[in-house]
């Protein structure tokens, strides 16, 4: 019950914050990007202070956490008291400065594996509709096959072979992941591909990293962004559910998926520390989801004012 | 008729072909590591002889091909080999568990396919009201939720006062109520899931629907709106219902390895986990296998019955 009253506390409480959030944005802001700011939704405006804490967190975390984040400082499941403000963890480690270095860790993590994904997806995709013929549809037809196998369980299989550790879970995931990106960047180019400015390009006799870089992706950059907010947070899922399963990110780095794995029997008496992780994870993807639905949103808006 | 089973032919192909590739990717992929699966799996301090030895009993001293015909025609019998772990042959060890996840998984959409095709109808029916806005923010959250979240959200409020119990333990012979109420939690928590997709994808198809020419129709003879949704909208909106509810139980089949883990359910995702872990890499292939079958045999199927509510769409090849 006192979870329920916390949680309805928080969500009235963020209604001012990020209504605050929103005027100081408009304010601190220059001209064009102010106006962008004071007419987005409250959502919106939670979602980029939330991304913003988040970053905050992650960049200065060594200055804010009170403990280091691998030491034992304390007995284990000590209840939170004043040194201690969240209590410790199964081994006696300070469970707010693990809190705040898994921001930097598993934020970190999903990031780069998101921006791994992208470079290759995309490159990948829009390499395939520029030159079309028979390497468009060997990508696509490989692509289609490892598609047809649900992501989860085919990076489970990758792992299995490849053994668990930081790197081969950031390759694995980003490769399954790129075949998604590449679905989109292809079908977004195959758009753009046909302009005659693309055709003046290439009569110009210009190379296809400069076709890729300079022509291409610029004008198919709107569809990405987006998607890329949104792959980012299906990276992140995947990440702290394999680590939460024990297979993602190993001990002692502080993550948040296998901070809930290790600490979860302490639900079972009524403690909500083991909550706090899962709902770093949960806060940060619904932040980043309120910001890419009202980009989603703005896009066609302004397509259906031009048309 | 005779075109309608054509049609079904044609998917029914279409699948097994898929299905081939997909045995070939899964069996293939321990073809990536370099060197090889027998030198990996007994690390830098086995000796040449016990690498050797290992390889003759996995059959690695044979081409890739013909392992790949043996292990296929062998799956096609049910005979999915032997645990690398335990020596113990991996039907046996599935059967089990295979029930308990198809009942997991069946239990789940009873729940939440009813939930989210009437919350969806309803947020289209109420576009941009109260209803609609706050129904949208909480599936976008509910979306955005780890499943373990969720599911360790219930223990708190649900199991730990002790309504329903938060580890689930099965014997065979259990009376289906008994079964139902122990498996519960697993279950609600793969609703609140699905439901948040299935619900917005409802709610989308909807009002897709509602913008066409019939509707303004319908609107303009002076139709009530829930007459015009439940007579005009819903049965052009079967098909893409159908994919709606077909993609989201392909989706519980991820969902549910997360969930019987938190909920220590004895299924095929725990123990496809718990082979991970140990490098089990035969029982983990035939568990990817068994999903991916799953996946694609979900897909094949929402595409056929979507086509045979709209047969617009049998003329689109």
């Amino acid at each position: 019950m006192g979870v329920m009253i916390f949680l309805a506390c928080a969500i009235v409480a963020s209604i001012p914050l990020s209504w605050g959030a929103r005027r100081v944005m408009a304010a601190v802001l220059p001209r064009n990007m102010a106006r962008v700011a004071r007419d987005m939704p409250l959502t919106a405006a939670f979602g980029i202070m939330v991304i913003a804490v988040y970053l905050f967190v992650a960049l200065f975390a060594p200055l804010l956490a009170p403990f280091p984040e691998r030491a034992v400082v304390g007995s284990q499941f000590q209840p939170w008291d004043s040194t201690h403000w969240l209590g410790t963890d199964r081994l006696g480690r300070d469970m707010l400065s693990r809190l705040i270095y898994g921001a930097r860790n598993t934020v970190g993590i999903a990031f780069a594996t998101t921006a791994l994904a992208f470079l290759v997806g995309s490159v990948l995709g829009i390499w395939a509709a520029l030159r079309g013929g028979w390497l468009d549809q060997v990508l696509s037809r490989f692509v289609d096959a490892l598609m047809a196998i649900p992501a989860l369980i085919f990076s489970l299989l990758l792992l299995t072979i490849f053994g668990t550790s930081v790197l081969t879970l950031i390759l694995v995931i980003a490769a399954v992941d790129a075949t998604r990106v590449f679905r989109i960047a292809r079908s977004v180019a195959q758009g753009v591909v046909v302009m005659d400015y693309i055709e003046a390009a290439r009569l110009r006799g210009e190379g296809t990293a400069y076709l890729i870089g300079r022509e291409i992706l610029p004008n198919a950059l709107a569809p990405l962004v987006a998607e890329f907010g949104l792959r980012f947070c299906f990276v992140f899922l995947t990440i702290s559910s394999l680590s939460f399963l024990g297979l993602g990110i190993q001990p002692p780095t502080a993550d948040w998926g296998s901070m809930v794995r290790d600490n979860a029997t302490l639900i079972t008496f009524g403690d909500v520390t083991p909550l706090l992780p899962a709902g770093a994870i949960a806060l940060l993807t619904v932040a980043v989801n309120f910001v890419v639905d009202w980009q989603l949103y703005r896009a066609s808006g302004l397509k259906e004012q031009a048309g | 008729m005779h075109a309608v089973l054509v049609m079904i032919l044609q998917r029914l192909a279409l699948g097994v072909v898929t299905l081939f590739v997909v045995s070939v990717v899964i069996f293939g992929a321990t073809e990536l590591l370099p060197g090889d699966l027998a030198s990996t799996l007994l690390g830098q301090s086995a000796t040449p002889e016990t690498v050797a030895a290992l390889r003759t009993q996995l059959g690695l001293d044979q081409p890739a091909p013909l392992r790949y015909w043996a292990w296929a025609t062998g799956v096609v019998q049910g005979d999915f080999g032997v645990s690398l772990a335990t020596r113990r042959p991996i039907a046996d060890m599935l059967a089990m568990r295979l029930g308990n996840t198809v009942f997991l998984a069946l239990y789940a959409a009873a729940l939440a396919v009813p939930l989210a095709l009437i919350l969806g109808i309803l947020a289209a029916l109420w576009r941009n009201s109260i209803f609609d806005r706050v129904a949208n923010a909480g599936a976008l959250s509910a979306i955005s939720f780890p499943e373990f979240f969720v599911a360790y959200i219930l223990i708190f409020i649900l199991a730990q006062s002790g309504f329903f119990p938060s580890m689930v333990r099965l014997s065979p012979d259990m009376a289906l109520g008994d079964k139902l109420y122990a498996t519960f939690l697993p279950a609600l928590t793969l609703t609140l899931v699905v439901t948040a997709h299935m619900m917005r994808m409802t709610r989308a198809a909807i009002i897709n629907l509602m913008a066409s020419p019939y509707i303004e129709m319908a609107r303009l003879k002076g139709l009530s709106p829930l007459r015009i949704v439940l007579r005009h909208a819903l049965p052009n909106a079967l098909a893409p219902i159908i994919n709606v509810i077909a993609l989201n139980l392909a989706y519980l089949i991820t969902g549910v390895v997360v969930v019987e883990v938190v909920f220590v359910y004895p299924g095929l995702g725990q123990l496809m986990v718990d082979s991970v872990a140990k490098r089990d890499i035969a029982v983990v292939q035939a568990i990817a296998l068994i999903f991916a079958s799953a996946y694609v045999l979900l897909n094949l199927s929402a595409d056929v019955l979507s086509t045979l509510t709209n047969p617009r769409l049998m003329r689109r090849t």
